[in-house]
């Protein structure tokens, strides 16, 4: 059942490196990182990269493979031909630190970026009561392990680091509507405005909805059709539609 | 100490390379490493929508054989001009005047056009095999500036729900084109030919495309924080959801459909293919 | 000393799972200035791996429950050798622990009212785990970490600067606690990202590092459980309680090899999955002990009739505590009832309709699916156990969760003993961390606090020194005959050691012979070398990680060999069963150079001593929440009477 497979693996830091070869066994219902785990025990021990949980529930080992953004405790040997190469690379939107291992602070700014849930003045804790199909959407959303796939393959900032001052990316998006949609947050009544914020601090207006944050989510959200389109329509409420903007200026008015 | 949760700033200086190749990311010259086929979805994309534009350019621009009774082209249908072929009981309405002197489709095809132009799915079909804005996930675009749909003209994106809001109306009056395929030439009901079946099939398509838009499923009750207090809004939301999962695959149902729909009618218009009656 | 970066904090917590980080919450709240060093990027904590629930008596599914009926659970799924004081104290403020949760915008799955849902788990009386689906340790993790970020806002608002007054160092590792006199004076550690070394000064350092699985070759742990912060407090001058108890989670994943060991959630059972063996009997009704006789369905029809209907019959035999059904599978697949991969059979797909199952189970379903090609809607999964917890740990008081012996060190979460006794119940770890990790980070801010008026421990140029050099050896690593050793070879063959030898069933001589093998190694460890350089070099990591796994290896396989009994998460062969007067015994690890110092090439690889230690008498009233004739199970006759 075991055989041997050609493997390049990207290796170098922030000043270069290139692809190198390996040739590595490889044994039956193996994934990725086992390979990369053979390899730091036998031909390269010094071999950078992040793992963790190795069941695709913590989200560390994200990296590209043939070029593709992936985990790679999530990704079967079984899916590649025993006679292919198969290349292994860091994330490439973010600046490489060494071999596999990228800096991925840009997502932690992001994340201080976007206002906390803010808990309702009126309820204390065991006070809260929240039904499931209100919840649903939001569970959702908090399925997210933070691997930063969608971050890392979003044209946005992939193809323009530039973009990244202005954009949150996916993730952080996805998290604006997660408290849009929380149906107890109370941002609102402290003055937060969420909509307004994701399209003036957190650049959702960047966002094309080509849906490659959605076909890399290795939890399976639709991040683009239940979280940015969404969000995109609620921002429309805010702030493009003169019909609901008028709307809601007469119900103010007679509140 | 670099550790933190702090993102280094990058060094200033030299005009830094872009993309994938900025001097801070791992040195690989190719710009993807991509090696399956990740160019066939955009360029079939591209293809189809292209053969759409071509068909539907030459039909909207000829201004005949679109009538052949009880048939209507959905090109061609509300008519708001004076120069239609007159239409037995159809939405034949002069609004717009004698004045206009072009084909009569292009006063309504801008409100299905501006529909599926703004429409959620198609902006990603077109950003992708046409203007390769990514071409493929994680294979970089060759635009050297973006800013999305930020600025004029991509800000008017925004505006999907009005054409939807059109978009229904349209349905609505292609439906009653589809109804008056059950009657004959004459006027007559309780006729139906393939003709009839080609329009109730599109009609059909055109709902499920235009309900299972993202701006309906907002509308509907996307908008709301508690569905629990809106048990019938959240059942409808669901139904939509349900449809909005398969938005993609009834875009391009839809815009066969209406297509075919149209070439049905202009061969029997044009007297090349006679319309079988069942009844 | 220019090399080494030096920063002034009130408290430092090593680890940034459940405990760490809300003992980090606590401390900043206090109003101190708080430093969190973590192995992983921020929010990676092994806790995402929790995936059943947290265990909290909210009475809001069976309005039964209360925190009396929590204890009692708590003390008899760990065979009554529990610190009842801690056990105590877990049962009283989970529910707070949960509620407060729920404010800083966690969303656990709801009851029809609207309220948070609990579901039933093994030892449990009454249905008490909140969870989210089969993924609630993310869910904590990811709401405790937002409450960070949270208060690092404030504080971004108050003084212009996210980390005044709360900083997680992420990818750090900490490899000695520094002390003056015998007060904690701060930490040592480097950067995972450049090797740096660096030093944080505080006179409180709350550990909060989790457990020791990665010293087994089956678990559910990942790697960065190697008992860190057991050998920290060990080598600091603290003491480990009750290291002999090691949960073997009895469903773990057999096949294939590369997943072995990966949790499958008890949820499973809990939600109606049973278990079977290879004659596709329900073997579990064999296997029920005495003690729990009474409290178990004695017929499969009486255990499926529990999940509608608790209050008229008894729950079925698959939901023991995990020791119990941890031992029966392994004694089902040694009699040759197995399944083809050596485990035994885990079935819903039977129980659940296909779109139940994907709805309650989903995080399995998705393992199952994408790791093992197993369809659970469709088929049986194959499970055995895997090495999951270790119940001993620091020995903390209970109340304030400072290390004993050590002043300004604060153990809790995994890395803290004496909750659990010898076994954990599931759900218990979760609230454990939440009501500990508070615990810790309070009374550490009411400690550090306490030096604004007086002069605070100092870290001596001279430890850092030593501290440095030892970090330093692998580079210089070379054996006598000039080769290096591979400290992936060397971890290899500790896993293997522990596993055959300390594993879930255990004998005199085998012991005996791990604790040789273990000698053998530490020697081999000191000469373990590594290629590269310091940046990001995971072998120079896991050199210096196996200091700590030889230190906590050691510590398991001597308490485990003096304990000459069968309880909870210690099973010995020779020694079948529980013995009463055992129970009041705790085997208490403290190293045997007494000189904690960062000194001395070798200190750290100095010897174990193993003393026994007398319990302290559970408290009359606590008493008093049991039948007489359950008690006489667990106590002695003298301590009956008296």
């Amino acid at each position: 059942m075991s055989y041997q497979a050609r493997f390049k693996v990207w290796r170098g830091d922030a000043d270069g490196g290139g692809l190198a070869d390996f040739e590595v066994t490889v044994n039956e219902g193996e994934v990725v990182l086992d390979v990369v785990h053979r390899l730091q025990a036998t031909a390269a021990p010094d071999l950078a990269v992040r793992w963790n949980c190795k069941a695709g529930k913590c989200g560390s080992c994200s990296a590209e493979i043939n070029g593709r953004p992936r985990l790679l405790c999530m990704t079967r040997m079984s899916v590649f031909d025993p006679a292919e190469t198969v290349t292994i690379t860091p994330l490439r939107a973010f600046p490489v630190l060494r071999d596999l291992v990228t800096d991925v602070s840009y997502n932690y700014a992001k994340a201080r970026e976007v206002p906390s849930f803010v808990p309702p003045a009126e309820l204390g804790p065991g006070q809260y009561r929240m039904k499931q199909e209100d919840v649903n959407r939001v569970q959702e959303f908090r399925k997210c392990i933070e691997c930063f796939l969608c971050q890392n393959t979003c044209h946005v900032v992939r193809d323009h680091e530039e973009n990244k001052q202005a954009f949150a990316g996916p993730r952080f998006l996805m998290r604006v509507a997660e408290l849009d949609m929380h149906p107890l947050d109370a941002a609102a009544e402290a003055g937060v405005d969420r909509r307004r914020g994701a399209r003036e601090e957190h650049g959702l207006g960047y966002c094309n909805i080509t849906k490659c944050c959605t076909e890399v989510c290795p939890e399976h959200i639709k991040i683009t059709d239940n979280a940015l389109i969404p969000l995109k329509e609620r921002v429309v409420d805010r702030s493009y539609d003169p019909l609901v903007w008028l709307g809601s200026k007469i119900r103010r008015r007679k509140a | 100490m670099a550790t933190g949760t702090d993102p280094e700033t990058a060094a200033a200086g030299h005009a830094p390379a872009r993309g994938v190749h900025h001097s801070t990311r791992a040195a690989i010259p190719a710009p993807h490493l991509r090696a399956d086929r990740w160019w066939l979805s955009p360029a079939v994309t591209a293809a189809g929508l292209l053969a759409f534009v071509v068909y539907s350019t030459w039909r909207a621009f000829a201004g005949a054989d679109y009538y052949a009774a009880p048939y209507v082209s959905p090109f061609y249908s509300p008519c708001l001009a004076d120069n239609c072929v007159e239409m037995k009981g159809g939405a034949d309405w002069g609004l717009v005047g004698s004045w206009w002197g072009l084909s009569p489709a292009l006063l309504v095809l801008i409100f299905p056009l501006g529909f599926r132009l703004t429409c959620y799915y198609y902006r990603k079909a077109y950003y992708r095999g046409f203007w390769a804005s990514p071409p493929a996930c994680a294979v970089p675009e060759p635009h050297k500036k973006y800013s999305g749909e930020t600025r004029f003209p991509l800000i008017l994106q925004n505006v999907h729900r009005y054409f939807f809001y059109f978009a229904v109306l349209v349905a609505g009056i292609l439906t009653y084109d589809a109804v008056l395929g059950f009657r004959d030439a004459d006027g007559a009901w309780g006729h139906m030919g393939l003709g009839t079946l080609v329009l109730l099939a599109n009609i059909a398509l055109i709902w499920a495309y235009t309900l299972s838009c993202h701006s309906c499923r907002h509308i509907v009750g996307g908008r709301l924080r508690n569905f629990s207090k809106h048990p019938v809004r959240y059942r409808m939301w669901g139904w939509v959801s349900a449809l909005n999962a398969r938005h993609m695959q009834l875009a391009w149902a839809s815009l066969v459909s209406v297509a075919v729909a149209d070439f049905y009618v202009y061969l029997v218009a044009s007297g090349a293919f006679s319309d079988p009656r069942f009844f | 000393m220019t090399r080494v970066d030096r920063q002034s904090w009130d408290v430092v917590v090593v680890g940034a799972g459940g405990a760490g980080l809300r003992a980090a919450i606590e401390a900043r709240e206090q109003g101190l200035r708080c430093a969190v060093i973590c192995k992983s990027l921020f929010g990676k904590a092994h806790t995402v791996m929790a995936e059943g629930g947290i265990a909290a008596s909210m009475a809001n599914v069976n309005h039964n429950d209360n925190w009396q009926v929590h204890f009692r659970d708590t003390m008899r799924g760990g065979k009554f050798l529990n610190n009842w004081r801690m056990a105590e104290l877990h049962a009283q403020e989970a529910p707070d622990r949960v509620w407060e949760l729920e404010t800083w915008g966690a969303v656990f799955d709801r009851t029809p009212d609207g309220r948070i849902s609990q579901r039933n788990f093994g030892g449990h009386e009454y249905p008490r785990l909140a969870h989210v689906g089969d993924r609630t340790g993310l869910e904590l993790i990811r709401t405790l970490q937002q409450k960070i970020v949270s208060l690092q806002q404030e504080d971004h608002r108050e003084y212009g600067d996210y980390e005044a007054r709360l900083k997680v160092f992420q990818e750090c590792t900490v490899t000695r606690v520094l002390k003056d006199g015998g007060r904690v004076s701060g930490v040592f550690g480097y950067e995972r990202e450049s090797g740096r070394f660096f030093v944080i000064e505080a006179p409180a350092v709350v550990l909060a590092t989790g457990g020791i699985g990665k010293s087994f070759k089956v678990t559910s742990n990942s790697w960065e459980y190697t008992g860190d912060g057991h050998a920290l407090a060990l080598l600091a001058g603290a003491r480990l309680v009750n290291m002999e108890f090691v949960q073997f989670h009895p469903t773990g994943m057999v096949w294939p090899p590369s997943v072995k060991g990966i949790l499958v959630t008890e949820s499973v059972r809990g939600d109606g999955g049973v278990l079977r063996n290879s004659d596709g009997k329900r073997f579990m009704f064999d296997y029920v002990p005495d003690v729990f006789k009474e409290k178990y369905a004695e017929s499969e029809a009486e255990g499926d009739r529990w999940y509608t209907d608790p209050d008229n019959n008894r729950r079925p035999p698959e939901l023991l505590p995990r020791d119990e059904v941890a031992r029966a599978i392994n004694a089902e697949v040694k009699a040759g009832r197995g399944s083809p991969h050596g485990g035994v059979f885990l079935d819903v797909s039977t129980r659940m309709p296909a779109e139940a199952i994907k709805r309650k189970l989903p995080s399995m379903h998705h393992q199952f699916k994408e790791l093992a090609d197993v369809d659970i809607t469709a088929e049986p999964m194959e499970v055995g156990p895997t090495c999951h917890y270790v119940m001993g740990g620091v020995e903390v008081d209970p109340d304030t969760a400072a290390a004993v012996g050590v002043p300004g060190l604060f153990a809790a979460g995994e890395v803290a003993g004496g909750m659990h006794g010898s076994n954990r119940l599931g759900g218990n770890s979760l609230s454990d961390l939440l009501v500990f990790g508070r615990r810790a980070g309070l009374y550490a801010a009411r400690y550090a606090a306490s030096f604004a008026t007086e002069a605070a421990p100092v870290v001596a140029d001279a430890d850092v020194e030593l501290a440095e050099a030892e970090a330093l050896r692998p580079f210089g690593a070379e054996a006598p005959d000039g080769a290096a050793e591979n400290p992936y070879a060397l971890h290899q063959e500790l896993q293997q050691g522990m596993s055959d030898l300390v594993g879930i069933i255990r004998r005199a001589g085998e012991m005996e012979e791990a604790l040789h093998r273990l000698s053998g190694l530490r020697a081999r460890a000191r000469r373990a070398g590594v290629e590269g350089h310091r940046q990001f070099n995971p072998g120079w990591h896991l050199a210096l990680d196996l200091r700590n796994m030889l230190l906590v290896s050691e510590c398991v396989a001597r308490a485990a060999l003096e304990r000459e009994e069968s309880r909870g998460g210690h099973t010995r062969d020779d020694h079948p069963g529980m013995d009463r007067r055992w129970r009041r015994i705790n085997l208490v690890c403290r190293l045997a150079d007494e000189s904690a110092e960062p000194a001395a090439a070798d200190s750290a690889l100095g010897l174990v001593r193993l003393e026994r230690q007398e319990a302290q008498p559970i408290r009359e009233d606590l008493l008093a929440l049991f039948e007489k004739e359950e008690l006489a199970k667990y106590l002695t006759d003298e301590e009956l009477t008296s």
